[in-house]
This record gives C-alpha cells, structure tokens and sequence, in this order.
C-alpha cells in the first residue's frame, strides 16, 4: 500500500508544529523521516495515526484521500505503529496486549484467548521472535516489548508500519536485530515509515531519507549521504560532530568508589559489588542499557538512596551516610536525567532554578534574605555565558525548549566549585546545537581537573566525551575498559559479555 | 567477536530483581499473634462461668441439627490453642518467604470468632443462623456499593460517591416506590438514581477533568443536603403517600433453601440477595471473560495504550461508571425495600465509605471485594446480635466493631495491592 501525505499542517496556538509536510511511502521501502527532538517527527506521525486531526492537508492510501477520527480508523485502513514509549498495559500478556481492540469473540461477547495465542505464535515463528503469548508484559525484556508492539501492528495485517525513535531503549545489538526484522517486513511489502534523530541508523537502513526542521520538510537526502551532510541539513548549520578534546591530564584519584551495593525499599538489588576510581582531571563513562543501575548509581552518591552499603570516598572523605545537603557542600555537581522531574522547578523562575542549590548562604542569602540584586545580575550572567535562549531571567523555567532548559541545569551546576561533577543523560532530549555546547562544557569541567562521572545510554556520547568507559549490566560492572575500545565490543558488553583479558 | 566470553553469572546475580524483603508478609503473623493474646486475655481476666449454646437450626427447618453446648472457658480456651497454632503456621510460612494463605486467614478468623462468641455467650445461646442470615442481609447494600466501585475504579474514575449513590437510591426507592406502589418500581428508580449520581460524576470528572475526590465527596454532601431536603419538605407532608414503598418479602428457595444452616442463610433471603448473588457473577464474569472487560481494564490500566488501538477511552469510563451506578443504586434500594420500608434522614450512615473500604480491602477484584464486604456485614451483625444477648462488653464498643474491622483489614491484611496503575487520573489528549 503506498502512504502519501500532502501538505500536512498541524497548529498548536501560535506554534506550526507541522508546515504543509509532505511525503510518499512506497510499498517494500523504508523511508527515514529524519529530524531533531521537536522538529515535529512525532506530530506528524500523531497525525497519521488519527490522535490529532490536521489543520490543512490530506491523507491517501493507494491515492484514496482518508479521514481518521481516531486511531481505531487508522488501524482499519492498514496503519500500525510502533510507539517510542510501547502503548502496551503491563499488567496484561502478551496475547491479551495483542488482541486488545482486535479481540475474537464467543457467545456473549467472551473473549477466544486461544485465538489471540495462536495469532501471538503465528506472527512470533515467522519472523523467528520467540515471545510467549501468556507471559506478562511487565517482565519482558524491553526489546521483547517492542516485538510485541511489532506484532500488534501486524496482527492488524497493517500495511504501512511506523516506527517512532524505535533505537532509543534498544542495546546496539538489539538494534541490529530490530534493522534485520525491519528489512524482513520490508521484503514481505510492508512500507515502512522510520522516525530517528540517528544518523548512523537512518544511513544504515533507510531507501529514502526526509529531514524536516521546525515542522517542515528542508530536503530530500539519499542513504549515501554523509554524516556531516546529514546533520547539517538536520540543524541548518554546518556542525561539529566529533568533540574537540585534548588527552587527559589524570590527577590523583579523587572518587574512589568500593564495594558499593544498593537496595531498594523492597528489597531488590540494584547494584552490587560495584568498584571504580575516577582521577581529578578525567571523564569515566558509564556505558549500559538504560536500567542497569545508572539511576542507582548517581541516586548513591548524592545521597538519595536509602540502603546503600560500601563506601563512596572523594578526595578520603566518605560520602555514604551523608545528607543530600552535606554532599552537596562537598562539592558535588549533578545534570540530573531528568531535568523536568529533578533538575528544575518549571513553575520558578530562570533565576529562581538557578540558585535553588544555594539558596541557603551567602551571596544569594543574607539574614535569610534573598538577595534580588545580586541574583539578578548572576543570573544575567549566567544567561549570557551558557547562551540559554530565552525571553529573560524572569521567564519560568517550563517555558524553555529543552536544550536551554538543560543550559540552565549546566550552568547552575557549573558555577559552584565543584570537586565532582556527575552528568546523568546530560543531552537527552537536547537540540544538537545545545548538545555540542553542553559537551564542551563538560570537558571544559573536566580540565580544570575536575573528575567527571558520565551517565549516558547514547553510546556515541560516552565514546566522543570519555576517557575511561565503565559498562554496567544488571547492576554490575561488567568491565572498564579503554575510550577507543570497539563498538562492537561495547555493545556485547552491554548486553552482559566481559571481554576476554579485562578485569572487572 | 571471537575475543569475547560470556560473562560468569554470579550466584547471586539471580538475585537482582528477584530478592524480597519479609517487612510485609510479617504483618499477618503479628496480627495474629495480637489477636490470640488478646483472647488468650479475655479467659484469663475475666473467665466466664456457665455453657455456651449455639443454635444451628431454625424451627421451620427440614432437618433439624442439634444445638451445641460447651463450657465458656473451655471452649474459649481451646480457641486460643488452635489460634496459637495458626499464628505459628503463619509465622512459619513468612520466614521461609511465603505469604499467609488466605485460607489460612480465614480458618483463623473464623477460630477468633467462635473462641470470642464462647466467652462473651456464655450462658446464652447464639443464634448461628441468624448470626450468618442477618449478616448477608446487611452486607447487601455494600457488595453492591462495592461492585460499582470496583467497575469504576478498574475503568479509572475512583468513586468516592458510593455513599451518595446508595443514599440516592435509597430515597428514590422509598419515594417511586411509594407512588407506583411497586417495590419493583422503587428498585428500577433506585437503579437509576445511582447512575444519576455515577453521571454526574463523570460529567465533572471525566468530561471537565476536576479531581475525581473532590467530586466524589461533594457529591456525598450534595446527596445527604438534597434529600433531607426533599424527606423533610415533601415526604414529611404525606409519609403515607410518598414515604410508604411495599417490600420485598423474603422467598425460599425450594429444596436449596432445605440444606442445613446454608439453606436458612444463603436460600431464604428477598430477592435483592439473589440479585446481589447474580450481580457479584456477572460482574467477575463480564470484567475477566469478556472484550468489554478486556476493554475496561486496559482503559483503567493505561489508558492511551488503550486509545491508539481505537478504544474510545472516556466512552469507556462513562458507561462503566454508569453501569457501576446502577448497580450501587440497586443497593441503596435495600434500605428502603426490606426490612423497614421507610426512609429516613442520612439512612446509610457512611456505609459508602465501607464499601469502599471493601474495594481496596478486596484488591478491585468483584470476588475478594463481595468477601470483604460480607465481613463487615458480619462485624455490623455482631454487635447487634451481642448486645441482645447482653454481652459484658459495652454496647457502644460493639458499636465501634465494623469500622475498627475495617481499618484492621485494610491496614493488616490487605498486604501489597496494586490499584489499577491509571486509577485516578483523567484522560487527556495531549
């Protein structure tokens, strides 16, 4: 079935999230719809699906113009999609996840689960994806989620699939086989619409490529294109894809991490058995599939969770037991990963986010009295000297774009004397403007001699920024080996295989 | 990559994600622990003297079974052995990282029960039948509260306004009732009644996005205001008229009705019971066997999972939550159709609020939450049946009974129970 879109735009208020898109999919073709966070990828697709009506422009399938009031229209013209966060309840199985909307019936409306099954095994065997049809959701692996949002769509019999940023949660090993069940589907007739912000995988895989920028289509690139071509039209501008970063200068050790274990509340481990060092002067990435006890980790060292047990020392003194506050005052900096639920206050001020660390002391505090003079001209600084777009100090925090949102975290974070930065995800969700200032900050940090923990599920970032890389698997290390280590590598380490002659 | 080997599992890697801790499963084995000493206690202070008789028979059974007797502190004190064992069982069970069998629970309650009533009996003689009959009589306004709230809840609108709704119908009942001079009448207005206040709910809620507990509470306060308004200006001018709904009568069940001690409490009730029966099957039925369960629970689930493969989700909410309103509606009618065919001012004296206890008690499954409120049918009996036989404990403790069984249950037993994730929270496109 052939999918074209013709002069899609979709307004929200004042803002053109789509301006008169358009696009043609062939049968048996792949066509990468390439764009960066929030150039209106996802709307576009939204609108595809039926979850939002567009304001001008039309949909055809096989040059029938169609109407959908909903997603239930879209699926009954041929449509499915994979979403990027999986539309899939957890604590249903597989076949009722599959069957959900599409369900066979009996007498009285009874659900015929045994007809789901064999429709969940039948898909699951021709293309070789082993899922269970009774098992729950909830304790699949992420990537089997994902064949199981794959086979809702085909159960579907959809013709046209879509793909929304389906890397994102994958391990580059999981990638490959996604791209193999992708040209598999390709091959069966399917035209497949593919939405990333990857420029590796969009070049690996797609027929045909479509960047758009700001809710418009700016160019039509082929496969063969280069990285920097790519990424130019993505942005606009020429951009400086690799970091610029001289060797690192180590220091003495300054983290020094033994032993360190980590429980939750109910009892689940999170981490154990883990041991590091970082030197003053030098960035440790830390390479995994998100889930692996990243989160954990940074949680253990500022103090937010509960059960920790080993030791954590930076510069000899301990940090495990300490209040959040207390490691704070020893200088630790945090990009936390989720700038909206940890790094800012979206209803305070640019100003207000940017002290909200050191609200407590001088010079912002006298008397415990904010001083408004003093924070206005820092934050007027800071404005300026971390290049955070926005309408002025006094604006909320909420109504920034990602990237300078993140700029704000930086830069509150930057301006103290830190001792230890740790930056968990410090790009996620960040123009790749933004993303090439925050990662010269961060070598920047680290030249000062500053040690540097990187967190990041992007293996592109850790590789480009680190110079030691640590990767975690299931709450372990599996190995810390050398920045230039293979990709291949990394990747097998990340799903769990120690390299053969490293220590962990 | 040939250089690579597979990572050695160690022992205890198994152990990420699936070590538990045994801080919750040991609240049952100290509830226990409470509960028989605090039998153990009653024989030891203050022992009883004389026999306890319990009656299984009523005089027009079939077959009639004979009385039982036994020595209050004997019996009581057999009571406390057998609790201890239970409490140990349990205690057993936890340390090795199991959970405390609901059978096990139940066996224990029913231990709990028999060793107080010898004590407090002794001398007497307990009416088992009328103990049990009289319990599922008073539990029927709160299984099907709880009914419409597990529907609501598992669609996603938490329903706090089960008072209402049994109020409501209540007072729709009595009045219809009255005036088409039809108990059959007075239920289908009760019915309706609740999917009234269910309507409204899901106007402000669902369409308009207001915090689903805050409607819910207004609307209970609303309901009380509104018909003690209507009871006193209205009713109060003609009761004959208006506040005087013919009853439903109690039908025996032919040859059911004969089985020893289960016909005469299970088979000789007015048909809102038997209703109450088929409700509670039809809702299981319907809510796990059928596409609109299916539906239903994805919608309370994960609701835009449920919109992108074309549920239409507050479509879903609004008839779930209307059905759960007719349904919460019919128990209302209980009040007015049954025993005394009259309503009176704030008539269900919070038993919404039971119900509701009774859903969260019975984890939003129809099943678990019927048993809860069969329990809490049977704490309100029990005191009634005690202080007519002039039990030592004050009548204003026994009073107290069906809610500190309520807080108990809730807080002890209930364990880890996981609300349907999207319980709660409107639905909005973006």
């Amino acid at each position: 079935m052939t999918l074209e879109l013709r002069g899609i735009t979709k307004r929200f208020g004042t803002l053109v999230a789509n301006d008169r898109i358009s696009l043609t999919v062939e049968p048996g073709e792949i066509h990468a719809l390439l764009g960066e966070n929030g150039a209106g990828k996802s709307t576009l697709m939204n609108v595809l699906y039926g979850l939002y009506h567009a304001d001008e422009g039309e949909i055809f399938l096989d040059g029938v113009p169609q109407r959908f009031a909903g997603p239930g229209d879209a699926i009954a013209a041929g449509i499915g999609m994979v979403h990027q966060h999986f539309m899939l309840v957890p604590v249903f199985t597989v076949a009722e996840n599959v069957m959900l909307g599409n369900e066979s019936t009996g007498i009285a409306g009874t659900l015929d689960v045994d007809a789901a099954r064999r429709r969940v095994r039948e898909i699951s065997d021709r293309f070789g994806f082993h899922v269970n049809p009774d098992a729950l959701v909830e304790n699949l692996p992420v990537g089997v989620q994902q064949r199981v949002e794959i086979i809702k769509a085909l159960s579907r019999d959809a013709k046209v699939l879509v793909f929304d940023e389906p890397t994102a949660v994958l391990t580059p090993q999981e990638t490959d086989e996604l791209m193999e069940i992708m040209r598999q589907l390709k091959e069966s007739g399917a035209a497949i619409v593919f939405i990333s912000h990857k420029l590796r995988e969009v070049r690996a895989i797609a027929d045909r490529i479509t960047v758009i920028r700001r809710g418009a289509v700016v160019g039509e690139a082929s496969p063969t294109a280069s990285n920097a071509e790519l990424a130019a039209l993505m942005v606009g501008r020429p951009v400086e894809l690799t970091v610029h970063k001289e060797p690192a200068k180590p220091g003495a050790e300054a983290l020094v991490v033994e032993d360190l274990r980590v429980v939750d509340d109910s009892g689940h481990v999170h981490l154990d058995s883990i041991s590091f060092s970082i030197a003053a002067g030098e960035v440790l990435g830390v390479a995994g599939v998100q889930g692996n006890g990243q989160t954990e980790l940074t949680e253990a060292i500022l103090g937010l969770q509960h059960h920790v047990e080993g030791s954590i020392r930076l510069e000899g003194r301990e940090l495990v037991g300490r209040s959040v506050r207390r490691v704070l005052d020893a200088g630790v900096g945090l990009i936390p990963e989720d700038r909206q639920v940890d790094g800012l206050i979206t209803g305070f001020t640019i100003a207000e986010n940017l002290m909200l660390n050191r609200s407590r002391s001088k010079p912002f505090n006298r008397m415990g009295t904010i001083q408004r003079k003093v924070l206005e001209q820092f934050a007027n600084e800071k404005l300026v000297e971390y290049d955070v777009r926005a309408p002025g100090i006094a604006a909320t925090a909420g109504q920034l774009s990602g990237g300078n949102q993140q700029k704000v975290v930086v830069a509150r974070e930057l301006s103290r004397d830190l001792r230890l930065l740790v930056a968990a995800q410090p790009t996620r969700g960040v123009d790749v403007g933004s993303i090439e200032f925050i990662h010269k900050q961060v070598v920047a940090t680290r030249d000062k001699g500053v040690p540097v923990l990187l967190v990041s599920t992007e293996l592109d970032e850790i590789a480009a920024l680190s110079d030691r890389i640590m990767v975690l698997y299931r709450g372990r290390v599996v190995g810390i080996v050398p920045a230039d280590t293979p990709r291949e590598t990394l990747g097998l380490m990340m799903a769990g295989e120690r390299p053969e002659g490293s220590a962990a | 990559m040939s250089t690579t080997t597979e990572i050695p599992v160690p022992a205890n890697a198994e152990g990420i994600g699936t070590a538990t801790s045994t801080r919750g499963l040991l609240k049952t084995p100290i509830l226990f622990a409470v509960v028989t000493l605090l039998v153990l206690l009653l024989v030891a202070l203050k022992s009883r003297r004389g026999e306890t008789t319990f009656r299984l028979a009523v005089d027009t059974d079939l077959f009639e079974l004979p009385e039982v007797a036994v020595s209050s502190t004997a019996g009581t004190t057999t009571m406390v052995v057998l609790l201890a064992v239970c409490t140990a069982v349990s205690a057993v069970l936890v340390s090795r990282g199991r959970r405390t069998p609901l059978w096990l629970i139940a066996v224990f309650s029913v231990f709990a029960m028999t060793g107080f009533l010898c004590w407090a009996a002794a001398g007497e003689a307990v009416p088992v039948i009328g103990l049990l009959g009289g319990s599922i009589a008073l539990a029927v306004p709160l299984v099907f509260g709880a009914l419409g709230g597990v529907l609501g809840e598992r669609a996603g609108v938490v329903n706090i306004a089960i008072d209402g709704q049994l109020l409501f119908g209540a007072f729709a009942a009595a009045l219809i009732g009255s005036m088409a001079g039809s108990s059959w009448g007075g239920l289908v207005a009760a019915m309706l009644a609740g999917a009234m206040v269910a309507l409204a709910l899901g106007f402000f809620t669902i369409t308009y996005f207001v915090d689903q507990v805050i409607v819910g509470v207004v609307l209970n306060v609303l309901v009380i205001g509104l018909t003690s308004f209507l009871f006193s200006q209205v009713m109060a001018e003609n009761p004959q008229g208006l506040n005087n709904p013919p009853h439903f009568s109690r039908i025996p069940i032919p040859l059911l009705g004969e089985i020893p001690v289960v016909g005469p409490v299970l088979f000789r009730q007015t048909i809102l019971v038997y209703l109450m029966y088929a409700a509670v099957a039809v809702v299981a039925w319907a809510l796990y066997r059928t596409k609109w369960g299916l539906r239903v629970r994805a919608v309370g689930e994960h609701p835009k999972a449920a919109d992108t493969v074309g549920i239409k989700v507050n479509r879903t909410r609004y008839t779930t939550l209307l059905i759960g309103g007719l349904i919460a509606g019919a128990g209302g009618a209980t009040y007015t159709l049954v025993a005394v065919p009259q309503f009176g001012r704030e008539m269900t004296d919070g038993a919404g609020y039971i119900a509701l206890a009774a859903v969260i008690f019975g984890r939003w499954d129809p099943i678990r939450a019927t048993l809860a409120a069969l329990l809490f049918g049977f704490a309100t009996n029990l005191s009634g049946v005690l202080s007519v036989l002039g039990s030592p404990v004050p009548s204003q403790f026994m009073l107290m009974l069906p809610y500190i069984v309520t807080i108990v249950a809730v807080a002890g037993l209930v364990g880890h129970s996981r609300a349907p994730a999207a319980d709660g929270i409107p639905y909005r496109k973006d």
